[in-house]
């Protein structure tokens, strides 16, 4: 098995025939993942690479072809309205890849997504990969081994750096996703360690986190309280000075809150296992057997 | 990105927030025309993007146009925490009964914006929920409606007994959460708003951040922007589009991905060294970008090695290798570089780099070794 992503997903690309997005949705379409429609208003009718029909809104394209889950490459200021018509199309997994959205944007957007119950990643991500099975958004695929280690982190590269490591160390992967690095995201880590306990084939979990915010510090108490399965985690920004966004628009050390060291002793003191260095989680998972 | 208090006020003022007058000076001579002006004493205040202001000596009162100009004088000279003070702001000193703080940021818990009002204004707020916290009252605004007389009251009347006074707070807090959100802002903040002796509820300070990703849509804010108040090279970096930070360390980096380039500055750390700088170079992979992030790195005279850690996934890694030919050929370096890529077109990029001299790893923890070495002088 696998989290929020398998065999099952039908993928529909809200900016298909933009620059990411066709080259994006041609890497999933090569990794296997069934990507049945795609949406560029003006576009209705047209056909990408030949094979994926195009459509002017996500409700006709869901009505025709059943998709369930749509990854958004548009740009940041029109993200806002792609994931909230995704909603209301009923699309049950959506997938913002977009960096840029205005955070006000997002105070509206995360209400309205909950209340249509549809689940929200990103934005400002990198998607999820079930390896084997399918992949939703950037992460290269072929970094990634099928197996039965889950993996949830905020970042992208370090997120590859980590992955790659486990594949090369044979610790092979249900799901690896990316939730994304801003302030107001749609998944946040206490989902994901929840849907991996809850996920048959996973048997310990990868956490990367980073400064900012008390995400990391919550779900390492609901590792503690409401998890069987073991826990290692990796905090970046040991070294980010307080006050400066760190590329992320969530990489903030605000005051003296959200820095790497509380994030690190949160873990600890909930019994997450602390990778000194990104290298370290393979050795951490390694000793857990 | 931030603002200045007299910006901040102009946006307050205009969303009809009282606010006493000002005018901004940048020379002593102005500040004592100013002052001459409003007669009286007047507060001088730097204008610089930090707080503490106060405690650095940067906000003084002048009790007539001559005090004016030499403490003005004085503020413009200082340097607060790496800023030069190019401005002051001249404003007539107000008579104070009390002191109150209000304030909004999006909070990240909550998803939302959200008041923070407190009748311990005057300092640090941070203080004041650390240490009182029962002196702060929260209150979330629902998005979709906006802030509703009455919940603005409520605040009005955990600032002030008085109906008039907590009406008067009532209606800042209204006009400040429109000033927020049609500014783009992720804070805005009056601390102090005070009481005059004469029962007034007036703004005294004035302070906005800007989320980044509104000012495409928002130009009359990013207009705002002030550059002679960043360090020369992250405003070179952000027209390069690379997410720049200065530090001050002897090893910089060069990394693709905010989260890989916190954790490669952790690693310059763990291996005794001390990271120059954070630089993102994003995404894309535009040669010219990395020809830009060298430029600004080797401008940095604290800089002893360079160190490349690129790992390809959307970056390709051949344009990376491409982009280093370039940027040395045209400037020969002076320090040494440690090269690190891995990813797409992995093999394309090293034959590059060795076509041109360079050898390249693919091992981010020896790399980074290596570069600390390179930069302390001691081995790896």
């Amino acid at each position: 098995m696998s989290i929020f992503i398998d065999t099952d997903t039908r993928l529909l690309v809200q900016g298909i025939t933009g620059r990411d997005g066709s080259f994006h949705a041609r890497q999933m379409v090569e990794y296997g993942t069934q990507v049945v429609a795609g949406v560029t208003p003006g576009k209705g009718g047209q056909k990408f690479d030949d094979k994926v029909p195009i459509f002017n809104t996500v409700s006709t394209a869901v009505n025709e072809t059943g998709a369930n889950t749509t990854v958004i490459y548009v740009p940041p200021m029109f993200a806002a309205d792609a994931m909230m018509e995704a909603a209301d199309a009923g699309v049950k997994l959506i997938v913002c890849i977009t960096e840029g959205v205005p955070v006000l944007d997002m105070t509206r957007v995360y209400p309205y997504v909950k209340e249509k119950g549809s689940r929200l990643l990103g934005p400002n991500c990198p998607g999820l990969i079930s390896p084997g099975k399918s992949k939703v958004g950037i992460i290269p695929g072929r970094i990634c081994t099928p197996g039965r280690f889950g993996l949830v982190s905020r970042s992208g590269t370090l997120t590859y750096e980590v992955v790659f490591q486990m594949t090369r160390a044979e610790m092979g992967q249900t799901t690896c996703v990316g939730i994304g690095g801003d302030p107001i995201n749609g998944t946040n880590f206490i989902d994901c360690l929840a849907a991996f306990e809850a996920d048959g084939d996973t048997e310990a979990i990868v956490m990367i986190g980073e400064i900012g915010g008390t995400d990391e510090q919550d779900a390492a108490r609901f590792v503690r309280e409401k998890m069987t399965k073991p826990v290692v985690g990796f905090i970046a920004g040991q070294t980010a000075p307080p006050g400066r966004r760190m590329g992320h628009a969530g990489a903030i050390i605000s005051g003296s809150a959200g820095t790497a060291a509380e994030k690190m002793q949160a873990f600890e003191e909930n019994g997450v296992g602390v990778a000194k260095r990104p290298i370290d989680v393979v050795q951490l998972l390694r000793s857990l057997n | 990105m931030n603002i200045h208090e007299y910006q901040a006020k102009e946006i307050f003022r205009e969303a009809g927030i009282p606010i006493p007058p000002g005018e901004v000076a940048r020379s002593a001579e102005e500040a004592e025309a100013i002052a001459r002006k409003f007669g009286g004493t007047v507060v001088i205040k730097a204008q610089v993007h930090t707080g503490g202001r106060g405690k650095a000596g940067g906000v003084k009162l002048a009790k007539n146009p001559e005090e004016a100009r030499d403490i003005a004088q004085k503020i413009l000279a200082l340097v607060i925490k790496d800023l030069p003070v190019t401005k002051v702001l001249v404003t007539p000193a107000a008579d104070i009964a009390t002191e109150a703080y209000v304030g909004i940021i999006v909070d990240r818990a909550s998803k939302r914006a959200v008041f923070m009002v407190s009748p311990a204004g005057g300092i640090d707020i941070e203080e004041v929920a650390a240490k009182t916290p029962e002196k702060i009252m929260r209150h979330a605004v629902d998005p979709r409606y906006g802030l509703q007389a009455f919940e603005a009251m409520e605040m009005g009347f955990f600032l002030y007994d008085d109906v008039k006074q907590a009406r008067a707070a009532a209606r800042i807090m209204q006009q400040l959460y429109r000033a927020f959100t049609n500014s783009g802002a992720s804070l805005a903040e009056i601390n102090p708003l005070v009481t005059t002796p004469a029962g007034d509820v007036v703004a005294l300070d004035a302070k906005m951040v800007v989320d980044d990703n509104e000012l495409d849509r928002l130009p009359h804010v990013e207009s705002l922007r002030d550059e002679s108040s960043e360090a020369a090279s992250e405003v070179e970096a952000r027209k390069a589009n690379l997410t720049f930070i200065k530090l001050d360390g002897n090893v910089g980096c060069v990394v693709n991905g905010a989260g890989l380039a916190m954790a490669t500055m952790d690693l310059v750390k763990y291996y005794g060294g001390e990271p120059a700088n954070f630089l993102d170079i994003g995404g894309s992979s535009n040669p010219e970008k990395v020809v830009s992030a060298l430029r600004i790195i080797t401008s940095d005279p604290g800089v002893k090695a360079i160190l490349f850690n690129i790992f390809g996934g959307i970056t390709r890694t051949d344009d990376v290798a491409n982009g280093i030919v370039t940027a040395t050929r045209a400037n020969p370096l002076q320090v040494p570089m440690v090269i690190r890529l891995t990813g797409t077109n992995e093999e394309a990029a090293l034959k590059i780099l060795k076509d041109n001299g360079f050898s390249a790893m693919t091992d981010m923890d020896q790399a980074v070794q290596k570069a600390v070495s390179l930069a302390t002088g001691k081995a790896a």
